[in-house]
This record gives C-alpha cells, structure tokens and sequence, in this order.
C-alpha cells in the first residue's frame, strides 16, 4: 500500500510550520515518508513538544525535601512517609470535550489515571476542574450534562472517588470548555516506575486494549484553534473504555509485584509514537517496532494510523529477559491483549517495520530533543478598569444573586453522578473545602484540592497566578491539612499573540513566587494553549490542583457549626471589592485591581489555624463572594441562619486574600483570639450562627427562603 | 472465625471496601477469582461486592452471571448458603435467579452518589436482627441502575413474607414499593443496593452498616 505524497498542502494539514517541516528535512537529510511526517507532527506539536512554554515552565519552582520526582516523569511523586508517596497529575482534555463532551471528558479521566498507575501508584482520588460557556449559551446545557455524566462514567465504573472539583461560567468560554482532570494514587517510595528503558535488546511489550482508528491525529487537533468546522473533528475524539482500564491497572499491579517491569509508559496522547519515543529517549537508546505485531480492532490499519492513534487503555513497557511468559499469564488472566512489540536497540534510531517494508527511520533522539522550541513575544497586560462607585447594595439581594448564580449555587447535582465514596476511604468531598481521603491500614490522611479564579486572571496575570496558588493552600488549610505540593494545569489562548503569550509568561511567574513562598512545589503538570473559538480566547486559567497530609486524622476540621457558635474572621480585611463575585454577577462588571496576596500573610495564617485545630469546630476560606457566600455556606451545611454584623459592603463582599472563616462555641472563640493576639495574627468576630433567619446588619431573611435558592438553581437551569 | 468468600468479577470494585468492613467486625475472609470453577470448603457465607463486573455495557450484572464460578455460587445457594449481594452484587443475583426481580435505569436516568436513609422493614433475618423493626438508618447509595422492579404478584409475595428488609425513606431511583432491599424465599440470600461496607467505621458519615455485619456474626456463634 503506497503513501500519500508529501506536499505542502499535506505539510499543513499536519500543523507543521514551513519553518518546522525545513528543520525536519536538515534532520534527516531527505524528504520524510507519510509515517514520519506523522510521527513529527506527533511530537512537535504544541501539546506533546510544550513548544511554546518549555521556556517558561522550566522557571516553576519544583524543589524541596518532600519531593521525590518532578516534573518531567508521567506524575509527580511526593513523599508522605513511612516509605509512602503520593503520586499525582492534573491534565487538561479540553478541545476533545467541546467536540464530543461524554468521551472527551472520560478519556480525560482515563488519561490522569494511567499517568498515575503507570508510575505504580494504586488511585486512591480524582477531581475535575470545569469551565463553560454561558448558561444561556445554546452549547452550555449539553456541554455540561455530557461532560458531568462522561467524568462519572468512566472515575465509577473504574472505581476511585471523585473527592473534589470547580465548575464555572462565563461568556469567555462559549467557544472553548476546559475539562482539566486531577488523580492521586499511593505507591510505596521505593516501589516506583519510571518511563527510561534500560539495557539493549530487551523486548517492547504491548499491553491492554486493542489499538483502533480513533483519536488518529488527536493531539494535533489539541493544538489548534477551533474554527466553525469543528464538528468535523469529532473522528478525532478517542472513545473510553473504564472496564478496560481498570483490568490494565490490576493487571499492571500484578505484573509491577514481580519484578519484571524495567520501564513502562502509558499510551495517551501521539499513542504508540509519543510512549516508544519517550522510553528511548529518556533511557538513551534506540526503538524498533515491528507494526504486524500490534494488536489491532479493525483489519488493514496502515502504519500511519497506528503510530498515531489514541485508542484508550493501552500501555508499553520494557521487560527484563525472560519474565514474558510470566507478563503474557497476568494479561491473559485480565483478558487483556499483549504483544511483543519491538526491541529496545543500541542505536539512536526509531525504526518502523510494517508489512516487511521500513515506514519510518528516525534518528529517535532529535523527535523529542530537536523538537522546535520558541521564545514567543509576549506583552505586559494592561491594568484593568478602575473600579466606580457602587450603588447601594442591600446585602441581602447581594447574597441572593450570588447563591443563584450558576457559579456559585450548590453543585450537588454535579457531585452526587460522581461515586465519592468508593474504596470507602473518604472523609470528606465536594462541598468542603478540599477533599480528603484516609491513608489506609495509617492514621494518616491526604488533602486535595483544585483552585483558580481566572478573572483575577485576566485583570492580572501575576497576582492571579498567585491567588491561586493562596487559595489552594487555605482549602488544604481550612480541612486541618499542611500543604506538600502541587500540580499545575495551564489553559490559555493563542500564545502566538503577544497578549496571550504574557498572560501566559506572568501567571508562571506568580505561581513561582508563591509555591516558593508556600512551600507547594509543583511536581508536575499540563499546558494547553489555542483554546480560542474564532479569534476569541478563553480567560486564562493556569488550574493549581493540591495536595496536602493530615498526619492524624483526629486533628483534622470536619465539624459543623451549632446554633449560638460564633463566627470568627481569621486575617485582615480592607474591602477588596474589585473584580469580586458580586460586581460580576450583580453589576456585570469585571472592573478593578484584583485583591492583592500577601505570601508572608497567607503562610502566617495558615500556620495560625493549622495549629489551632483543637479550638476550630468548622473552617472555610473566604474566597469568591467573600465573608457573605463563607457564613451562608457554612449555616447552610448545619442547616442553620446566621446573624452577620453591621458591616459595609466591601467587609461584606470584599475579597480579601488569606482570610479564613471559622465557626466555634464562644469559650473556644476567646481561647482563639487571645492565641491570635499572641501570633499577631488578626481575628475578629463577624457574627454568629442562629436558628430562626439570615440577619446582615439592619437586612433580613429567612432560611426557608434562601436555601432552595442555593440548593435547587443548579438544577433548574441544567438538569430539566 | 466466621469466613466469608468474596466473589471478584474483574470490575468488582467494592471488594477491598467490603472486606475491610467484614474483617473490622469479625469477619474472616477469603477472595475468589471469578474464572474458578469450585468454591474454597471453609465458607460460611458468600459476598458479591459491588463495582461493574464486566463494565456493566450490557445490562448490569448479565455476563457476571455466565461466569464460570456461578455454577458453583448456585450450587452453594441452593445447599442452604448464605448469601449477600451489594449493588453490583444485587444486580448479579437477580440475573442469576436467586433473587426475584431486575435493576434497570434510576428514574432520573442519572448516577446517584448520596447518605440515603432506609427503614428497616424486617429485622427478623440473620442479616438485620441487630436492628429494630422500623428503625430509620443512614447508608449510602452509588448506583445507575437501582430501581427495583418485579411483576406485580412477586412485590405482592416479597411484601407478605416480610422479604422486603430495606426500604428508602424518600425513594432516590424510582423502585417499586421503595423497594432497597430484599429476601430469598429461604430467607438465607440478601440483595440490596446501598453500601453497609461504606458505614461501618470512624471516618463514614454514618455506621449504621456495623449492625447488618454485627447481625450476620452473631448467627454464626
């Protein structure tokens, strides 16, 4: 079967820049064949070769005692002690999501949760991070049921809890969602597996599920921008199969308990191309492949299709010699395909057989480490609007627009389609402020959580970066947990335009400064550019997913408010009203400096409340929606009103940065601030929890009026 | 010590949970590979936890009973064994049999994660004498596919033999009678949809699952 030509037009459709395709042609000194523009195309585009931001991320801070494997492997790895770790990812599955939103979102999940079992870590939690369009966009509905019941369908059957999440929306995203996936998984410290292959002429074994046509040229879609053909794409979204994945991971498990996995990488995006080339790559050596060997689910696949698809649940790995008939007995016990593939060889090639013919000859080293590499121009963002005068606000209206927004409403129809409590280690999930899950056969427990607000974002990238980074260390906080580490998740536009490319440049740069600062290393990560639909690009939403350790879980903040506890503001607050939940949802106004974030100040007090959880019934970050949306939220899970002193509304509604609101009974409440007094640390007490309304200042309500508004609007606008 | 042999499908995903729930009340247990043909001598009781045994594609818990142990399972059933079946587990007796009735579609045609409150409406059995007739309990619920339906003479037959143990307070998935829970004929097979396994300890929102193992322990003493 001969290939199509390589012709300009070809070039094109493969996302390569005339630049890019010469660079090719002085690396191999000749035109390339069909299959080897495909497997460049594989590798070089945006997101396989993070073209476009290495420079940048090689500056995020990764270091510190806890870390045992940064960036740069399939996931972080943080140490937890006694010999365990924490092994975790957050990535992005947005372009696949907007075109096809069940399975876009479920091989999203499916995708996190190889990168962690293929390190050797059993998953142990998952959380999304979401955001659409507006809800009276025509898209929005079906976007958030198909992706809401694909995260489910793939994290149930494959059995790991979905502990935590965000959901937003705002116009910014009508053309372009961004379903980002977190997982975590526990491995014993000395058990972990790398991607580098070792030793020549070890065999290359294909495992899992068959490889088929879907997701051909996937990960090239994933780095473009969208235009009105966009629904011609849908033959590019891969289509999950959990069973499958789930047979691969305790198959995997199995096999990892023997002894003879040298090296394993899992097959997601550039398929069989990106995993062969990644374990030649780090291990320095050469690949060979013999194409005929590979599985497949449909008759007559020619070369190229299979070096590129994205079929799910598929795994490569290096075995020491002799241990195949050992792997080949797991695999077939799980109903599971396996194949020896290739070979590892000393050479630095990359060489395809198929069909007896060489379809590729690469020098395999050059398709990652030649890869182009930009430094993009890039431009300062412009300080936003001054924030005017508000009219007057009754409070109470504030409050009420707020816990019926989509935004901000209760999203327990988004929770309960996702099993939390499978493997029954949960402690708490979505609707607290990260979830946590208990160590087993320990006393310990992890905390996660995924944060970002991305209109501070967009008014400014740096301090944006910051919060969010501030604002997932108080949710680990505010559950009792010392923040270990973090993972960062980086959805912009087109970083080919200058504006982009510095919102891009200075939310990295604010990241760094606070993980630095807070001592949240990030240990792995994801980038995805060109989300932007016909020139118009998404906010900019650099995602920070968490992780945190509660050493003993009798310490930890799970406790509700009681009728009469006091409600105590921990931090300072000047009333930061610009770019607020309330201006944006009241006003429609995105106006204003974004509340600053003051790192000394948020690590001051987080340690404060961390070592004060004995006198801490129930704890929150105050954070979009201010102290209004944190006493609501907080009387809401007891079932109870509150009465919230006279107060303007910036105190009120303001924003301000490393504040935590904390429930407890009048006794511990004075033991608590005579300790703030002595850390200087400023506490305040704002109000109190009550049985019979919702009282701000001279303004009232009742509970039966106001909570249907937070609990069924949710459901309203998306479930009928 | 009372043994208790659980059955794993390969995508049984509640089978660790369950036995750790088991093995925290007493238990002692043993898991058996769906692919053998005979069970292990020692059992005294048999579980089928919950999960998607064959990625439940088809209808939920149908290949899982084609399964080569089933032969087995059917045999140590009708020998006078006990049974239970969680979720999945419940899906799987029914389609072998030993339960009357089937699982289909919630009525919201959604999954449902939530703490679900039951009433205990027999506490007569092994399985709930640690209960009180009547007693409301919190357990939660994880399911798609958990409305429980049957002809009209069999819910009619399940209700007058006190075969119904758990009903749901306000009925989250649409079955008859709010139906959570139910008895074989000899009263030795349990099938319901909630989790006990994932309310028996310290860190569980409720532990109102202890008593049903608590229950099923002390028949064996």
């Amino acid at each position: 079967m001969s290939e199509p030509c390589i012709t300009p037009e070809v070039i094109e459709s493969h996302g390569l820049k005339p630049n890019e395709f010469k660079k090719i042609l002085e690396l191999i000194g000749r035109t390339p064949t069909f299959t080897e523009l495909g497997i460049f195309s594989a590798m070089w585009n945006e997101h396989c070769s993070y073209k476009s931001s290495k420079k940048w991320l090689r500056m995020l801070y990764s270091e510190g005692s806890q870390v045992i494997c940064g960036p740069g492997e399939n996931a972080g790895v943080v140490d937890i002690g006694d010999n365990q770790a924490v092994v975790f990812k957050m990535e992005s599955h947005n372009h696949p999501s907007y075109i096809e939103p069940y399975q876009g979102a479920a091989t999203g999940i499916g995708g996190i949760l190889r990168d962690v079992f293929t390190m050797g870590a059993r998953p142990i939690a998952v959380m999304n991070s979401l955001s659409f369009g507006e809800v009276k966009h025509p898209k929005t509905k079906q976007l958030v049921n198909g992706v809401v019941a694909g995260i489910g369908g793939y994290g149930n059957c494959f059995g790991v809890p979905t502990v935590g999440g965000e959901t937003r929306f705002h116009s910014a995203y009508n053309g372009n969602c961004l379903v980002n996936a977190f997982a975590a998984g526990l491995a014993d410290k000395d058990k972990i597996f790398y991607s580098a292959a070792s030793g020549v002429g070890m065999k290359v074994v294909y495992v899992g599920a068959k490889t088929g046509r879907d997701g051909v040229g996937g990960a090239t879609m994933a780095s473009a921008e969208f235009d009105e053909f966009i629904e011609e794409k849908r033959p590019n979204v891969q289509i999950g199969d959990p069973f499958t994945e789930k047979r691969l991971m305790e198959a995997c498990q199995e096999l990892m308990a023997t002894g003879a996995i040298i090296s394993i990488q899992d097959m997601g995006a550039a398929g069989l191309t990106c995993s062969a080339v990644e374990m030649g790559d780090k291990g320095g050596l050469g690949i060979k492949l013999d194409l005929n060997k590979v599985p497949t689910r449909e008759p007559g696949m020619s070369a190229y299709e299979m070096m590129l698809s994205e079929s799910q649940e598929r795994m490569l790995m290096v075995l020491n010699t002799g241990s195949e008939s050992k792997a080949e007995l797991i695999f077939d016990k799980w109903d599971l395909d396996f194949s020896v593939v290739g070979e590892t060889i000393e050479e630095d090639r990359f060489i395809i057989f198929h069909n007896n013919e060489v379809k590729a000859d690469l020098p395999l080293k050059a398709l990652s480490g030649d890869a182009p590499e930009y430094d993009r121009a890039w431009s300062s963002t412009s300080k936003p609007k001054a924030l005017e005068q508000l009219p007057p606000v009754n409070p109470i209206e504030g409050l009420k627009k707020l816990i019926a927004s989509s935004n901000y409403s209760s999203k327990h129809w988004i929770w309960e389609q996702y099993d939390s409590e499978v493997q029954a280690n949960t402690i708490c999930s979505s609707g607290f402020p990260a979830g946590v899950v208990k160590v087993p056969n320990t006393n310990k427990a992890l905390a996660f959580t995924s944060d970002v607000t991305p209109r501070y974002v967009k008014a400014n990238p740096k301090e944006g970066g910051k919060q969010a980074v501030a604002e997932a260390y108080r949710n680990l906080t505010a559950v009792g947990a010392t923040p270990l580490a973090s993972t960062d998740n980086l959805n912009f536009g087109n970083p080919e335009k200058p504006e982009i490319m510095g919102q891009l440049v200075e939310a990295i740069q604010g990241i760094t400064e606070a993980v630095k600062v807070l001592n949240m290393p990030i240990v792995s990560g994801n980038v995805s550019l060109y989300n932007e639909t016909d020139g118009h690009a998404i906010l900019p939403t650099p995602t920070i997913g968490a992780v945190g350790i509660i050493h003993n879980i009798n310490n930890m903040i799970k406790g509700k408010v009681k009728n009469e506890y006091l409600a105590v503001l921990v931090g300072e607050t000047v009333g930061e009203l610009g770019q607020s939940a309330l201006l944006a949802e009241m006003f429609d106004k995105e106006d204003g400096e974004v509340p600053k974030v003051n790192l000394e100040k948020e690590r001051k007090n987080g340690e404060f409340i961390r070592s004060h959880t004995d006198l801490i019934e129930a704890c929150t970050d105050c954070s979009d929606g201010g102290l209004a949306l944190a006493i609501f939220e907080m009387a809401t899970e007891s079932n109870l009103g509150f009465n919230l002193f006279e107060r303007d509304i910036s105190f009120i509604f303001g924003e301000d940065q490393g504040r935590y609101l904390v429930g407890c009974s009048l006794d511990k409440a004075n033991k608590l601030i005579d300790e703030s007094v002595k850390n200087d640390v400023h506490t305040e007490i704002v109000g109190s929890f009550i049985e019979e309304k919702i009282q701000i200042g001279r303004y009232n309500s009742s509970i039966n009026e106001l909570t249907p508004l937070y609990k069924n609007s949710f459901e309203n606008s998306f479930g009928k | 010590m009372t043994k208790v042999g659980i059955i794993i499908f390969p995508g049984s995903n509640c089978d660790r949970d369950l036995a750790e729930g088991l093995v925290s009340t007493g238990f002692s247990v043993e898991f058996i590979w769906h692919k053998n043909i005979e069970l292990p001598n020692n059992l005294d009781i048999l579980a089928i936890p919950g999960g998607f045994s064959f990625g439940d594609y088809l209808r939920c818990g149908a290949i899982a009973a084609k399964s080569p142990i089933t032969d087995a399972v059917l045999r140590f059933a009708k020998g006078g064994g006990y049974l239970i079946g969680i979720c999945n587990g419940f899906q799987v007796l029914c389609e072998t049999g030993l339960l009357p009735g089937a699982l289909v579609g919630n009525v919201g045609l959604k999954f449902i994660c939530r703490q679900e409150s039951l009433l205990v409406e027999n506490s007569n059995s092994i399985f709930t004498s640690k209960y009180y007739f009547g007693e409301k309990i919190q357990i939660p619920i994880a399911h798609h596919d958990g409305n429980y339906i049957a002809d009209t003479e069999t819910i009619a037959e399940l209700e007058g033999n006190g075969r119904v143990v758990f009903k749901y307070l306000e009925n989250p998935n649409g079955s008859i009678n709010n139906i959570a829970g139910v008895l074989s004929r000899n009263r030795r097979v349990l099938g319901m949809m909630p989790h006990p396994e994932r309310a028996v300890n310290k860190i569980h929102k409720s532990n109102d699952g202890r008593s049903l193992f608590l229950s099923l322990l002390e028949s064996f003493r």
